[in-house]
């Protein structure tokens, strides 16, 4: 780590790109096989693993930048990896052919096998005016949520555009340090990309008590330094900062470039590998193998990132391992109400619902295909792991957890299993590794 | 590994290890005290035990940390907060933000929020406790459904 | 409507500065004697329900329960004492004939309480049984009478069926039925770590069981229940069991209701058929008939196991001893009239028979005047409570002893004598799986071989003491025994010294 020049020729037999989810469970995966090779890792960002997802958690104060590290100071010492982190670090170019990448400061890196895991990047529409506004922000990694902090103050009227996860997380984050807080969506639902109307209609409902405004099925048609007007109403909304988090989209440029196979996110295999020989890819840049569906799909989340990486390392490492039950995961809470949702929503929909609470379970061919749970979300885990193992309903007693997730539903053997048998594995992962053979 | 298994064909459901589990975990224990400690600690509180018994009909069993080897919540926790130490699946709950990602993936239902609900909770074996050794609902199964044991 | 009303024998005090509502009592208690009140968050007791198991008191996280005598009473009166005056009204209310369990409470004298045991100072000095071995082996059957030669003058070995036991205790009958699949699993697993039996009573073997034969001994009882060849070879020994020392004369009766699943498989009735034990054997009624009856189960088990004959301690038992003697069984168990039971009429138990202590000293002598004790081992039962009353016993002429009760404790039983009602709270005396599966066979069988650890190391070092170093040598010497506060008649049926004589 210490011969830094102007231009260096780095080797490695392990090169990763990257410095979140992906990447930690990339050199994890490795060590798990490999205890000696070398691994470098680089990455723009100048900071050491920290988890994107609790920049919101940030700003309310229920974190900070030292607890927020995704891993301990001495993860990358500790597991024999060489970072070289910042801007002048960023990967340019990926030269499969000669394994070997080009760096912003002109330096090289050889390697054997290469994970890229370059997540994703804020989507931010091209909108006329946008330029004029002065405190405009995105909220996607930890640099944007200082910023963000920075500029609100008490008096802040704030504008935030996209009612998805990571605008109404941002909207948590800074609500109570804030004036005023008006939320556009284009959809006709807030967090439309996991919740069906009725579900979001539950949450809005919450989120308005707790005085936010919406305004949804509009879009912005221009901007002026301090004001949005809006496409379909006309309204005009003065604000003092803007935060735009319509959505993010995979960071691809880089692996497309270079010639991997790609859709919308980068094409990986059950091993977590593309198409370019010895790259390996993970976490929200990657399309992989969807459980349910069984199509490839992108699965942005870091528990999903996790596993990829870690699926990838190992596989790098030389030990073939599989990770092909990868799902939808989202579990988001907003001042104690929480929201979970799994799998896709395809099926026969049960639904459960009152005022505070909203249960629906998608059923399809006698198999749970996915879940929206709001409020009481206890447990909820035993349903994600019918999803995930696509367990058969008629093996397990499915009134019953239809009622609330118990263990009480399945068969007196599975349960002795569960609970009396040493556990290999969490059971849900055990498919996976009965699939290594 | 001493992990903690429950055999439920000998489980009374009598939520005597949920009650143990919540006085440990109270931090009010007072070496020979005679149970006069646990009054203390536990009168007039709804508790929030980390094992937890689930009965229907006669059959009951607990329900806690199973300590995967392959833990799906330690690899889907979105703060790092879990990790995996001599193989015990244990919670930094200065680091937890209470995402309940855990919750929404464990398959044992065996995760569960402190009583904040600001950071999570699970069987960590009672190795936070003063005197460690035998977890205290493993002490407290009058029937021994509940064991501590290499397997 | 007649009154009917009785105050509670016992009070549950709650300590409310103790009891955090935690709900085990409830849950715990089949009898339903706690409740849990929602309004004030408070637990509250029904005495009237309370059977005085003290499950609740030995669950209870904070101790926070006690169970204590009522103070309620009629007006004194030494000979309408409470409990006759509360059993008139009972049988005045149902008509019915009143029934208990386990063993005769009654205050009548426990000779084993009055009798005491001799030490060696000086001159044949006591053994220190961590040092010296200690033979505490006993072999239950016919003794050859004397050396027999064949006709090349070789010793002749062939012995009698004998029951080797590590140590002089043996579990005693109780029948699948009367107590739980797990308490008989516990005694089965006990009996064969330790080295000695356990009894079936006359419920049968259940299947699982017979796996322990080689430390099990089979009852054939008048109502002859699960009796067939496989299970009669199934056993070590075979006991025919005549009386119970809790009912002598009485039969048993074994409610239909009772009469389900394994248990009705187990005695081979139909389900649902009522189980009754005929008050005698209906092919015995003379010696000559047990002859033929144990003849007949030596003939179907190839003279392999020896065949026991139990009786209750009753007034001939001395007479009635001398003649099994002549039967051709090979042992002779006797139970004294405080031994326990499931459910008896609590007339016959508290009235019928007579103390074990008298019964066996009186036997022994009586076999030893007819020189025929060798033909016959003599166990005896009926409260032996203690490692001392072992001691005691053997010195007063027995090969070893029956315990029941004691084990039932040992396994957790409180003697609250409800076993009748089939609500055990301990898991024991009862069928209903939700109660059965509170008796843990891995937690209950070590206890039953602690108990029995515990009892040799103290029997050792009494034996050790009295500078004896065998069960062989500690039998019948009665000279190690003396009397406290008997009079001249019981000192001479017991066959001992008066203590300072």
């Amino acid at each position: 780590m210490s011969n830094k020049k102007a231009t260096n020729e780095y080797q490695a037999k392990y090169a990763i790109i990257g410095n979140s989810a992906g990447a930690v469970g990339c050199v994890e995966g490795i060590r798990r096989v490999d205890k000696e090779g070398d691994i470098i890792l680089l990455a723009a960002e100048p900071y050491h693993t920290y988890s994107r997802p609790l920049i919101s958690y940030l700003l309310l104060g229920r974190t900070d930048e030292q607890r927020m590290k995704y891993r301990p100071d001495d993860f990358y010492s500790a597991n024999g990896v060489q970072t070289l982190l910042g801007a002048e670090n960023e990967v340019l170019e990926i030269d499969a052919a000669e394994k070997r990448l080009r760096l912003a400061d002109g330096s090289t890196v050889l390697y054997e096998k290469l994970l890229a895991a370059t997540g994703s990047l804020p989507f931010v529409p091209p909108t006329k005016g946008l330029d004029t506004v002065a405190n405009c922000f995105s909220f996607m990694s930890l640099d944007d949520a200082q910023a963000l902090a920075a500029a609100i103050s008490p008096e802040s009227r704030v504008l935030v555009v996209g009612a998805g996860l990571i605008g109404l997380k941002c909207v948590e984050g800074i609500a109570e340090r804030v004036k005023q807080v008006t939320v556009v969506d284009l959809a006709d639902r807030i967090l439309s990309s996991i919740l069906n109307a009725e579900a979001a209609e539950v949450v809005q409902r919450y989120l308005e008590s707790r005085g936010i405004q919406f305004i949804l099925g509009d879009c912005v048609k221009e901007f002026k330094p301090n004001m949005a007007m809006l496409q379909n109403s006309g309204q005009q909304l003065e604000f003092d900062v803007l935060v735009m988090a319509v959505g993010v989209r995979p960071n691809t440029a880089l692996l497309t470039a270079a010639g991997a196979e790609a859709e919308r996110g980068v094409l990986v295999d059950e091993h977590c590998r593309t198409s370019l020989p010895d790259v390996f890819a993970a976490g929200d840049c990657t399309q992989g193998y969807d459980v349910v569906s069984g199509e490839r799909r992108i699965l942005a989340l870091l528990p999903n990132a996790y596993m990829q990486g870690d699926c990838a390392g190992a596989n790098m490492a030389g030990q073939a391992e599989v990770y092909k039950n990868g799902l939808a995961l989202n579990s988001i809470g907003f001042w104690g109400l929480h929201i979970m949702s799994a799998g896709v929503y395809q099926g026969e929909a049960l639904v459960e619902s009152d005022a505070q609470h909203y249960k629906c379970l998608f059923v399809q061919d006698g198999r749970l295909n996915g879940f929206i749970l709001v409020g009481d979300v206890a447990r909820a885990g035993i349903y994600t792991n019918l999803v995930r193992t696509r367990q058969p309903l008629d093996e397990v007693d499915w009134p019953l957890l239809q009622v609330k997730p118990q263990l009480m539903a399945f068969r007196p053997a599975e349960r002795a299993q569960k609970l009396a048998a040493r556990p290999a594995a969490s059971s849900d992962l055990e498919q996976q590794k009965g699939d290594k053979a | 590994m001493k992990r903690v298994y429950v055999q439920e064909q000998w489980c009374l459901g009598c939520h005597l290890c949920e009650y143990a589990c919540a006085f440990a975990n109270s931090g009010q224990e007072q070496p020979g005290a005679g149970g006069l400690d646990m009054s203390r600690a536990l009168q007039g509180r709804a508790i929030n035990p980390r094992i937890k018994i689930e009965e229907k009909d006669n059959i009951s069993f607990a329900v806690s940390c199973r300590h995967c080897e392959d833990p799906v919540c330690q690899k889907s926790c979105i703060a790092g907060a879990i990790s995996v130490k001599d193989g015990m699946v244990h919670i930094d709950q200065n680091k937890c933000v209470g995402c309940y990602t855990c919750v929404l993936v464990c398959p044992y239902g065996a995760v569960m929020p402190a009583e904040s609900g600001q950071v999570m909770q699970k069987c960590e074996l009672c190795t936070e406790r003063l005197n460690g050794g035998t977890p205290a609902c493993v002490a407290a199964c009058p029937n021994r459904a509940i064991v501590f044991e290499e397997r | 409507m007649s009154v009917d009303f009785f105050y509670p024998e016992y009070e549950i005090v709650r300590d409310q500065n103790r009891c955090i509502s935690c709900r085990v009592c409830e849950r715990q208690c089949a009898n339903c004697v706690h409740a849990f009140d929602e309004a004030s968050g408070k637990m509250y007791a029904d005495d009237s329900k309370c059977v005085n198991c003290h499950r609740c008191v030995s669950l209870c996280p904070t101790r926070a329960l006690k169970i204590v005598k009522s103070g309620n009473t009629f007006k004194t009166n030494s000979n309408w004492t409470n409990d006759y005056m509360k059993e008139i009204y009972r049988q005045a209310n149902s008509g019915g004939v009143l029934l208990s369990s386990m063993g005769n409470p009654a205050d009548f004298p426990v000779y084993w309480d009055k009798i005491l045991i001799n030490a060696s100072q000086v001159t044949n000095p006591s053994i220190d049984p961590l040092r010296e071995p200690m033979e505490t082996r006993t072999f239950l059957g016919k003794k050859p009478a004397k050396i027999e030669r064949d006709c090349d003058g070789n010793i002749i070995t062939k012995m009698e069926p004998n029951l080797e036991l590590a140590l002089p205790v043996l579990f005693g009958g109780m029948s699948y039925g009367a107590i739980s699949y797990n308490a008989h699993a516990s005694l089965a697993q006990a009996a064969k770590s330790c080295g000695t039996f356990y009894n079936t009573g006359e419920g049968g073997l259940h299947k699982d069981f017979y796996q322990y034969g080689t430390n099990t001994i089979v009852q054939v009882a008048s109502g002859r229940f699960g009796v067939y060849k496989d299970y009669l070879n199934a056993g070590a020994a075979i006991e025919i069991k005549i009386g119970q020392g809790a009912k002598p004369g009485i039969g048993g009766h074994l409610p239909g209701l009772k009469i389900v699943g394994d248990i009705s498989q187990t005695r081979m009735i139909p389900q649902g058929t009522d189980a009754i034990s005929p008050a005698p054997h209906h092919d015995i009624y003379s010696i000559e008939d047990l002859h033929q009856l144990v003849y007949s189960l030596k003939e179907a088990t190839d003279y392999q196991k020896p065949i026991i004959v139990k009786i209750a301690a009753v007034h001939n038992v001395a007479a009635i001893a001398s003649g099994v003697a002549r039967s051709g069984a090979d042992i002779i168990a006797i139970d004294g009239f405080r031994g326990g039971t499931g459910a008896a009429p609590t007339r016959i138990r508290d009235n019928v028979g007579i103390p074990i202590e008298l019964a066996l000293a009186s036997v022994d002598q009586r076999l030893r005047d007819e020189g025929i004790r060798g033909n016959i081992s003599v166990i005896c039962g009926g409260s032996i409570r203690n490692s001392t009353d072992v001691v005691k016993a053997i010195a007063l002429g027995a090969d070893a002893v029956y315990i029941a009760t004691a084990a039932l404790l040992a396994m957790g039983c409180h003697l609250c004598r409800s076993c009748h009602t089939g609500n055990c709270n301990w898991g024991i005396a009862t069928q209903k799986p939700e109660l059965v599966k509170r008796l843990n066979p891995e937690i209950a069988t070590q206890r039953l071989i602690n108990l029995l650890n515990a009892w040799e190391h103290e029997i050792t070092e009494i034996m050790g003491g009295m500078g004896i170093n065998s069960i062989e040598a500690l039998r019948g010497n009665r000279l190690m025994l003396r009397g406290i506060g008997l009079t001249e008649k019981e000192l001479e049926i017991l066959g001992i010294k008066h203590a300072g004589e």
